[in-house]
């Protein structure tokens, strides 16, 4: 694999077919946590850590159980991916969670509460499932998660610092929260499909 | 609470998607058109019901600490037979919504009903409330379904409105559009409560 396509599949997954504005993958915790630039930041940071984790354990899981012939020729477990890698996520979340706690209490401190929320994070499913999909090799695979999760705290913090600005300006009554808040990401989605076709 | 009652909370009232902001991925993914939408919807239904059902049924065998697990395996395992009945059946809604049948597995208002519903009442009034939620969340689904494949595509469940050189938003149809469409629904219904709670 040539240097430049794991340059255009970094720019892709940030930019292009950033996790939120293009395929909409966690946008309960994108609006959910994006008041204030500093647990934005913190949001952000977890997914990073999670997902690329995630992605390094789910696909050899993927290629060396579930896919056809890959236990034993003539069992294909592919039907299996979708239980097997929640029930992944949801303990490697609490593994990370516990080990943090006992060895990087400081990084606990910053991350803790972003963690338990991170298992109903349909990014981190999504972009594990859309890794094997897209036939990634490991390398590859591995990029992609890590420049998703980059894309999603890039979202996320661009947001949180829109809205901290909001937050000083009278909304009328009917428009102040979620309304006006959709209706900024719409209109950064708008600013981010100017990346299309910067690389396919 | 009466059966109607228990059916009703999800039409409006507590409406998961636009009242409760639950599940707004697929919210803003499948939504391109009405028939994708109403797919979704039903897909997603037909998981309420049964993890509701299933999980009220072990509520009392299942103990406390272990149930956040069994919950997500019970979903999982629903998440996969529609996964594959919509692979047989219906292969090309199966295409368009792609990614987004496994993620089903993730979306916050089946895991929030089998925490706040179903793990505490018996199997027929979870039943009642999964069948309200499905169709609550089916309903927002079709709306912003139908509103962005009126703007965006000129049609209606694939069915030409206007003639066929009669300008198109194609922006609502895009990503930019989901977040544009959701945000002004979500105005107009805040709007109108708070012109019923000036009235009274």
């Amino acid at each position: 694999m040539s240097d430049q396509s794991i340059f255009v599949l970094v720019l892709g997954a940030i930019l292009v077919n950033n996790v939120i504005f293009a395929r909409f993958l966690g946008v309960c915790p994108y609006l959910g946590v994006s008041k204030r630039q500093d647990t934005a930041f913190g949001m952000g940071m977890a997914v990073l850590f999670v997902m690329t984790i995630c992605a390094a354990i789910t696909w050899p899981i993927e290629h060396y159980v579930l896919a056809r012939g890959a236990l034993a020729p003539g069992i294909d477990l592919s039907f299996m991916r979708t239980i097997v890698f929640i029930l992944v996520i949801a303990s490697l979340v609490q593994l990370v969670e516990i080990v943090l706690k006992k060895t990087a209490p400081a990084l606990y401190q910053a991350l803790g509460i972003f963690l338990p929320l991170i298992t109903t994070n349909c990014a981190i499913l999504g972009v594990a499932i859309l890794a094997v999909q897209n036939k990634l090799g490991y390398l590859q695979a591995l990029v992609f998660s890590f420049s998703s999760a980059l894309g999603f705290a890039l979202a996320l913090l661009l947001f949180a610092g829109i809205r901290e600005r909001l937050a000083l300006h009278k909304v009328p009554r009917a428009l102040a929260g979620a309304p006006i808040g959709l209706i900024t990401a719409g209109i950064l989605a708008m600013a981010f499909m100017g990346f299309a076709g910067l690389g396919r | 609470m009466t059966g109607l009652q228990n059916f009703t909370k999800g039409l409006w009232k507590d409406n998961p998607v636009l009242r409760m902001l639950l599940g707004l991925c697929p919210t803003l993914a499948v939504t391109t058109s009405a028939i994708d939408a109403l797919g979704m919807g039903a897909a997603t239904t037909f998981v309420l019901l049964g993890s509701n059902v299933v999980i009220s049924t072990i509520r009392r065998v299942v103990p406390a600490q272990a149930r956040i697990p069994i919950f997500i395996v019970v979903i999982a395992s629903f998440v996969t037979i529609v996964d594959l009945l919509l692979q047989a059946y219906f292969p090309i809604l199966a295409r368009s919504l792609g990614v987004f049948i496994p993620l089903i597995v993730v979306n916050c208002i089946i895991l929030g009903r089998a925490e706040a519903f179903a793990s505490k009442n018996g199997p027929a009034s979870s039943l009642v409330d999964g069948l309200g939620m499905g169709v609550g969340f089916m309903l927002a689904l079709l709306v912003i379904g139908a509103v962005r494949e009126v703007l965006g595509s000129g049609s209606i469940f694939g069915m030409p409105l206007f003639p066929d050189d009669a300008p198109r938003a194609l922006v609502f149809v895009l990503p930019p559009g989901a977040f544009v469409t959701l945000g002004c629904i979500l105005w107009l219904m805040n709007d109108l409560d708070l012109r019923r709670s000036r009235r009274v």
